[in-house]
């Protein structure tokens, strides 16, 4: 009789979701709710060591916010290789956390769906204004012209890390400040023995981030100034090309970084097995691995001649974590006041120090924590010579595309395969036909 | 679908209509039992795999794109445009779903081929008792026993470039190699990904044909001794006819489960597959999840589905005509 | 009669090329699991520098491998026995029983067993949010639609095997038990199941492991605190530092309860395998 009972609910509740469904499925409500003051859902993205790293340093930084607020904030710090899908499920179903970081260069993506809370003037004045901000971190919030889908939260750049003892075994003075010295250089620090800069070569978002930068120091642009994918520039080919070289042509990449995904070129140059790294804030990471602080250099990453500046003298993407409140909150006000919580000058100072980033809030980038010479060349590259990933709403695919079609470059060039010109555009082409019509 | 399935006029005769009569149980309660015994089973059914189908279906023809994920009510139909894209085999997309199949096809008659051929060949020398038959036995079953992903992530460390014990031993210690391959990027992607999915897959194969010979009788074996036939007339005279009908079922198990196996690749290569081991579970979970169209993502599921429908029912009607004809 | 020496000269050779094939990553994994971390981010080497116990004791503290486990416990414990029992109804019904729409119910849930995951992964999903929405069960991110989920994935395969193996148990029996007064539940739970057990514990350690081993819907319908071992396993690998050893004790951790049941029923299970599948 129960079995029977049980089943009769079954199917009840079948027919009731079939008809939800059949009325679209997500909520269609926007705008959020205040219907639970008491608590917040905060989904982080993995920023130190490991996970746990994350939770002893937010842990206190929450517990603060509930003495202040009475709000209960509950902790998920999601790791990088999920993040994005738990977002995508999170908009699709509607059931999401309140609070959420987000890679900066997805904002344009994730704006696009519309399931993130606009900051229009008057959201951003709940939390201090857009003044309080980097102008560079503003860059990377979302489509020009449109409310910002999230405010920073942390910067990062790219810079050159470089061993110091290796340098010096190999009679170099400084650190290469063009690409061409680059190579000089390590075709002498490979003589010692030591490979000479690392790569991740099988990981798409860092295949994305080096060949923006070739890209736009070949003034090029994987956009149009309209939004419509270009991949197939010969500027563009050119710059994809250069940058595949430095494993294809000058070898300075060792063959085997073509499969590197999980940070291993971070830890072969932990290790002293390598001279030189192009990596963002990896001073925690290197402390982590027992690298002390002493032993490695860093510099601006290089160019194809002169300086870092602008345009072509790009030399890093405006790398960062930005954060965003979820549309369907069901704590709007409760979310707004972690937002200020967060972007506050006391916990931008304590979580940028936790994390080795700079922080996005001008007054607190001022402390004289962040003035060391290491930071010094990040809030330097961040202020004069980094420059957004394209803010399109296709940029996520963007990413996945072009991340992928260098990727294969990197695999061809470690079978020994001639990368020219014409492979590059063909492999770029394919990227270009993925792209979704918009 | 299934809602029908009641109507269903098909009507088989009861071979146990005699016996019948004696139950003393009430005859409402005997007709409905069955169904209510059911119940439970169809009930999962239609909630995980049918509601779920049809649900996929019609979202095979709409605009789901990430303007829309948020309100599914509100993304366009789109008639057949998804469908138009998945097949339009000159353009990209289309080109590289049907590469995937390829691959996918490639891949799954070389493995099932492998899988069934050292598994029979183990269930056939292990058929009679030797010392050491039960640990061997029980070894065999390990790679099939383990969980795929620790299996897969213990393969991904054999199989790295620098550090990994294939190209250590192919290349540092027998020499085979003039230099250290790559197996998880690039052309060899293939074989390591076959090479995983028949270690993991062959003793599944072995369980099945071990279970099989346990049905042979012994007399056959006993006759065709008499008949002066040495071990390997035995085995390809009884042996290998007696297992047809398990072979049957195997093979399609194998091929299905091969086919649609998407932990293996997934754990074994990520997100972005490389060309020549782009399994076609991965690249539809890509084509949907990675670039957030899941309209085209769903129609080419359901292409995938009415290809392995096809695929299903030849192959059962081909082997049991095959199989009336040697049984009559 | 003793095979021919041909035949034990093949099989000698074709075991132990086999055996070393099987054996080969069961020995990475146990003797890499054992190594200190410098063993295994360096060329690979068959023996160990030195034998540590370190990444046992590390594994539990660098991701909550604890809570994974429990999860993992939880959901493939109740999806095999739901399923086992789930099954044993539907296979008794199909054995004994002639009813309308019979055949259309066995092909259906026969032909499930075909559908690529990936079509359903989307629609399921959206499916248990939609009856969360409307009933306030809620399913996505539970461990109970994992439960759901998993247990139906191994039904169409343990009904139709129980179905042969109910065939093969004589119908004499369950009739006798009914002309003695059992009611036919009576008779399937006295009679039927008791000689069935080789092909029901065959089931339910398919359905173990099914459920144990998935990682696609795991994936996307898992959060933070019902995330199975399937998933969680991953987190050793998004770190800083690709942890090799402890990735291998990991695995090996995970595995023992799996392998250990296999090996222990697996008598049981061919015997069932013989009577069910293979008739």
């Amino acid at each position: 009789m129960r079995r029977i009972r049980a089943a009769a609910t079954g199917a009840v509740t079948l027919s009731l979701a079939l008809a939800a469904t059949a009325c679209g499925g997500g909520s269609a409500t926007g705008g959020g709710s205040n219907d639970s003051p008491k608590t917040l859902t905060y989904w982080a993205s993995n920023q130190g060591a490991s996970i746990a790293v994350d939770q002893q340093v937010l842990g206190p930084e929450l517990t603060k916010f509930q003495k202040q607020t009475g709000i209960k904030v509950k902790l998920e710090v999601v790791p990088w290789s999920d993040l994005l899908n738990r977002i995508l499920t999170a908009t699709t179903s509607g059931q999401g956390p309140d609070v959420l970081n987000i890679g900066n260069t997805w904002s344009a993506s994730l704006q696009a769906t519309g399931a993130l809370l606009p900051w229009d003037a008057k959201n951003l004045a709940k939390i201090g204004g857009k003044d309080r901000f980097v102008d560079s971190a503003l860059g990377s919030t979302g489509a020009a012209g449109k409310d910002p889908a999230a405010v920073p939260l942390y910067s990062m750049a790219y810079a050159l890390y470089y061993n110091k003892k290796i340098f010096a075994d190999a009679g170099i003075a400084r650190p290469p400040a063009t690409w061409d010295e680059l190579v000089a250089d390590g075709k002498k620090i490979q003589a010692k023995g030591k490979s000479a800069l690392g790569a991740e070569g099988a990981s798409l978002a860092e295949n994305i981030h080096h060949v923006f930068v070739f890209a736009k120091q070949h003034g090029a642009d994987f956009f149009t100034a309209d939004g419509k994918p270009n991949f197939t520039d010969p500027k563009v080919v050119d710059a994809v090309r250069s940058y595949v070289d430095l494993m294809a042509k000058d070898k300075v990449i060792p063959a085997g970084d073509a499969e590197y995904a999980q940070n291993q070129s971070v830890s072969d140059f932990a290790k002293g097995k390598q001279a030189m790294l192009l990596w963002q804030s990896a001073a925690a990471n290197l402390k982590s691995q027992g690298m002390s602080e002493d032993a490695y250099g860093i510099a601006p990453v290089p160019v194809i001649s002169g300086t870092p500046g602008t345009g072509t003298q790009v030399n890093s993407m405006v790398a960062g974590i930005n954060l965003a409140v979820f549309k369907n909150t069901h704590n709007l006000d409760g979310a707004t006041q972690f937002v200020k919580f967060m972007t506050s000058d006391e916990e931008q100072k304590i979580l940028n120090k936790a994390y080795s980033s700079i922080p996005p809030v001008k007054s607190a980038q001022a402390d004289a924590a962040f003035g060391t010479p290491a930071n010094a060349v990040l809030k330097n590259t961040l202020a004069t010579s980094a420059a957004a990933l394209p803010q399109v709403a296709s940029e996520s695919q963007f990413e996945t595309a072009v991340g992928t079609a260098v990727k294969d470059l990197f695999a061809d060039a470690a079978a020994g395969r001639a990368v020219t010109t014409d492979s590059v555009k063909a492999a770029l082409d394919k990227a270009q036909q993925q792209m979704p019509a918009a | 679908m299934t809602t029908t399935a009641f109507k269903d006029p098909v009507r088989e005769a009861s071979p146990g209509a005699a016996t019948r009569e004696r139950r003393r149980t009430g005859r409402i309660r005997r007709a409905g039992l069955p169904y209510l015994l059911l119940l439970p089973a169809l009930v999962l059914e239609l909630l995980v795999h049918l509601v779920p189908m049809v649900i996929g279906i019609i979202m095979s023809f709409k605009e789901l794109t990430q303007f829309y994920i948020r309100d599914w009510g509100t993304a366009p139909w789109s008639g057949f445009s998804n469908y138009k894209v998945s097949v339009d085999f000159n353009a990209p997309v289309g080109n590289a779903l049907l590469h995937s199949f390829f691959v996918t096809v490639g891949f799954t008659l070389l493995s099932v081929g492998l899988c069934w051929l050292i598994g029979t060949a183990a269930a056939v020398f292990m058929q009679d008792s030797f010392r050491g038959r039960g640990l061997l036995r029980a070894l065999f079953l390990v790679p099939y026993a383990l969980p795929v992903y620790a299996a897969v992530i213990t393969w991904v460390f054999m199989f790295q470039h620098d550090n990994g014990l294939v190209n250590h031993v192919l290349h540092d210690q027998l020499h085979l190699t003039g230099k250290p391959s790559f197996w998880l990027i690039g052309d060899n992607s293939f074989y390591a990904l076959l090479t995983v999915s028949v270690w993991k897959g062959w003793p599944f194969a072995f369980l099945i044909v071990m279970a099989g010979l346990q049905n042979i009788p012994r007399e056959l074996y006993e006759a065709a001794a008499l008949d002066g036939a040495g071990t390997w007339q035995q085995i390809r005279r009884i042996t290998l006819p007696s297992l047809r009908p398990v072979n049957q079922v195997l093979v399609l198990v194998l091929f299905l489960w091969t086919f649609n196996d998407f932990n293996t690749p997934y754990v074994l290569f990520g997100r972005s597959a490389p060309d020549a081991a782009d399994l076609i579970s991965v690249h539809i979970y890509q084509a949907s999840f990675v670039t957030w169209n899941f309209g085209t993502g769903s129609a080419m599921s359901v292409l995938l589905l009415l290809f392995l429908l096809v695929v299903t029912g030849t192959y059962l009607l081909v082997t049991s005509r095959g199989r009336r004809a040697s049984d009559g | 009669m003793a095979p021919s020496r041909s035949f034990t000269w093949s099989r000698r050779i074709f075991l132990t090329l086999l055996t070393g094939f099987v054996l080969i990553p069961v020995y990475v994994m146990i003797s890499s699991s054992l190594k200190p971390l410098a063993d295994v981010t360096g060329k690979f080497r068959w023996l160990p520098s030195g034998l540590t116990i370190r990444p046992y004791i590390d594994i539990w503290s660098t991701v909550p491998l604890a809570r994974y486990f429990v999860n993992s416990l939880i959901v493939a414990g109740a999806a095999t026995v739901c399923s086992v029992v789930i099954a044993v109804f539907a296979a008794y019904a199909v054995s004994r029983y002639e009813f309308r729409g019979k055949r259309v119910f066995t092909v259906t849930v026969l032909s499930t067993q075909m559908f690529p995951g990936i079509l359903f992964l989307l629609p399921l999903f959206l499916l248990y949010v939609n009856i969360g929405n409307a009933t306030g069960i809620a399913l996505f991110g539970s461990r109970g639609g994992l439960i759901l989920t998993y247990l139906t994935f191994s039904l169409p395969f343990s009904i139709w095997m129980l179905i042969g193996y109910f065939d093969s148990v004589p119908r004499d029996l369950d009739e006798a038990a009914l002309v003695d007064g059992c009611g036919p539940l009576g008779a399937l739970l006295r009679i039927v199941v008791p000689a069935a057990i080789p092909g029901i514990v065959a089931v339910a350690v398919y359905a173990f492991m099914t459920a144990w081993g998935e990682v696609l819907f795991a994936s996307v319908m898992t959060n933070d605190t019902t995330r199975t071992l399937a998933v969680g396993l991953q987190g050793y690998s998004t770190l800083n530092n690709v942890y090799w050893n402890q990735i291998m004790a990991a695995s090996l951790v995970v595995s023992v309860p799996v392998v250990a049941g296999f090996l222990l029923l697996q008598r049981y299970l061919v015997a069932g395998l013989t009577a069910g599948a293979v008739k």
